[in-house]
């Protein structure tokens, strides 16, 4: 188990070098000189040119990624070009807040997602099943900032009840986290009634029947822990995919998180803060899948065989 | 209890299922009766898609509605009628008084559940007991089977198919039941496996005097351990009587196709002769006796009613047009063709 483990965070090495390198490049041949849009419209062509010598972007590119991975070894994930102040200590003071909406948001959606999925497929094909997929198929479809505008149209705009943006009170949280919970309930709860629905038809919960238990310890002692294992890489995807930041909902709201982060270092050509950000996702996703490997092996005795 | 006064531990009549999809509907089970005195053991012999499955699930009000419905009958189990049965009783009934050994032991049991929690479930839902003791009880009851009680907190994919069938025979004969429906137990495992597991069965029902209904397609299964067989046909028994009656008394054409398809250990270099044909469609059964189509003996009148029980004695009776009170006595009416 522990050297599965130990196999499993070598495997996030070639991960990250493959994600640094690529966005590295890419952030290279985005249009923009990070230099010129430090010192302003103004500048000179010298002042230019003796700011990129002082930051290394005169070096050619393969150059300043070594060096940047040489950095990274070191634990050091550069200076920002648009605040001068650590990445880590950037991202850092980002990081909390992602954690708080990714947290408020996983609760909120799994609270509602299990029970209507579980509900669905044990009333397959009546109207709660109907209704609750229909509710779903509006979730996995609506653009998530489109809700996120109209849930502030309605509850900050015309009631006047919460916060339209920002982070500064427990209130300011609720938005965020009711738009981006929405969608993740919406792709939890097709995905637990699709598979409780294939397991509810295997053989074991006829045997299950023939042993007199009742319909609520079938439902949830034999076909639950069967049913679960489709909702738990759904449930992972989305934490994992939460935790690096959510771009759109972070946003909309203002909400001070990575994903907002993120999206105004690339807006400066920020390099190393994008840098940061992403390495940050990457790191998330590989040990949320972690995770929910381990899970598995939790919920599927078959599986911890394979942990070698 | 009161009812183990009746005689039948198990008394099906005029059973008839259906299995309903949006484009046909299935006639699985036609009209089908079916009785087990107290502490015997029946046979129930048919080709696939005979309806012996269906019968069987049917016995614990099991059928999955929809698509399936029961559409008319009655099934007394000591006495009770299940069909009329609340949830609740029916809970009572399932794993109690009425036990079922499924076909596909590599199915039947929970992966993720251990086998020692599997048996001690049914235990712990009818006896009432705790967890602990239920689990103690399941030991013994894998004991019983052959299995050391160490591997109990194995995991069915740990086990073997033979083993993992001696575990749905535990779990079945956990609460004594007074009637254990056997679908196929062996079907599904190596010639072997299926002497010690049958073995097994006959042993612990002769110990519980328990009543079998043994559902099989192997007629050897029913000469070893049934007291009397039902041969059906399309969802209808179409002969019924003693071990004895139905094998050294053939006489439903039916019943003799199915002994001609057996290969004779005293002549190995005979041709077998299968029966011709296959079952009709059950979606579109015929007017008259299902088997006409495939029947050398068939006359007009097979194809146009479907024939009624003639009784040879009280116990042996035959659904065919071929007899009639006389010549049922005589007997010679079927001849090698």
């Amino acid at each position: 188990m522990g050297k599965y483990i130990a196999k499993r965070i070598a495997y996030m090495i070639p991960v990250i070098l493959g994600v640094t390198l690529l966005v590295f490049f890419i952030m290279h041949l985005a249009p923009g000189n990070p230099a010129q849009i430090i010192l302003g419209e103004n500048a000179t062509a010298e002042q230019i040119a003796t700011l990129e010598h002082e930051m290394g972007l005169d070096q050619p590119l393969l150059v300043q990624y070594v060096r940047y991975l040489g950095d990274l070894l070191h634990g050091d994930l550069g200076t920002s070009y648009s605040s001068g102040s650590s990445v880590t200590t950037e991202i850092m003071a980002r990081f909390p807040y992602t954690i708080k909406l990714t947290l408020v948001a996983a609760i909120m959606s799994l609270v509602l997602a299990l029970p209507l999925g579980i509900i669905a497929a044990v009333k397959q094909n009546t109207w709660v099943d109907n209704v609750s997929m229909i509710v779903a198929l509006i979730g996995v479809s609506m653009p998530i900032f489109w809700l996120a505008l109209m849930l502030i149209m309605l509850f900050s705009v015309k009631l006047g009840w919460l916060p339209v943006y920002g982070a500064d009170s427990w209130k300011s949280i609720i938005l965020p986290a009711i738009s981006l919970g929405f969608m993740n309930m919406a792709s939890i709860s097709r995905t637990t009634r699709s598979s409780m629905v294939e397991t509810l038809r295997q053989d074991y919960i006829r045997t299950a029947y023939a042993k007199g238990l009742s319909k609520t310890t079938i439902i949830m002692r034999h076909a639950f822990r069967n049913g679960m294992l489709p909702t738990i890489t759904v449930i992972g995807l989305e934490i994992g995919q939460m935790l690096g930041g959510s771009v759109l909902t972070e946003t909309v709201f203002a909400w001070p998180g990575v994903g907002r982060l993120m999206i105004l270092a690339i807006n400066a050509r920020d390099t190393p803060l994008v840098m940061g950000c992403i390495l940050l996702m990457t790191v998330c996703f590989s040990v949320v899948n972690l995770v929910v490997d381990l899970l598995y092996g939790v919920v599927d005795p078959r599986v911890r065989t394979m942990y070698r | 209890m009161e009812n183990k006064q009746t005689e039948y531990a198990l008394d099906i009549q005029d059973l008839a299922v259906e299995f309903r999809t949006h484009d046909r509907t299935v006639y699985a089970v036609n009209g089908l009766n079916l009785q087990i005195k107290q502490g015997q053991t029946l046979g129930l012999v048919g080709e696939t898609g005979a309806g012996k499955t269906t019968t069987g699930l049917a016995i614990l009000n099991l059928i999955q509605t929809p698509p399936g419905v029961i559409t008319r009958g009655s099934i007394f189990l000591q006495g009770k009628d299940v069909l009329k049965m609340t949830t609740n009783a029916l809970q009572q009934v399932r794993g109690k008084t009425a036990s079922m050994i499924f076909q596909d032991p590599m199915t039947s049991l929970n992966p993720v559940l251990t086998v020692e929690m599997q048996i001690a479930e049914v235990i712990e839902n009818h006896e009432h007991l705790g967890r602990k003791s239920a689990i103690e009880k399941a030991g013994e009851m894998l004991e019983l089977v052959g299995i050391s009680k160490e591997r109990g907190k194995a995991y069915p994919h740990q086990f073997s198919g033979g083993m993992k069938q001696r575990v749905v025979i535990a779990m079945a004969l956990a609460c004594d039941p007074e009637l254990l429906i056997a679908d196929e137990p062996t079907t599904a495992l190596d010639v072997t496996i299926q002497a010690q597991v049958l073995d097994l069965m006959k042993k612990l029902r002769e110990k519980n005097n328990t009543s079998m209904l043994m559902i099989t397609h192997d007629l050897g299964i029913v000469a070893e351990v049934c007291d009397c067989v039902s041969v059906v046909y399309a969802g209808k028994v179409v002969e019924h009587g003693t071990l004895e009656d139905v094998f050294d008394h053939t006489l439903h054409p039916y019943t003799k196709g199915l002994f001609n398809s057996l290969p004779n250990m005293n002549d190995r270099g005979a041709k077998l002769k299968p029966i011709k044909g296959l079952m009709p469609d059950p979606s579109n059964l015929p007017a008259g006796c299902a088997f006409a189509d495939r029947c050398d003996y068939a006359t007009a009148r097979c194809f146009q009613s479907p024939p009624a029980l003639v009784h040879r004695t009280p116990e042996h009776c035959v659904a065919c047009h071929l007899y009639n009170e006389q010549n049922i006595q005589e007997g010679g009416v079927l001849h090698d063709v």
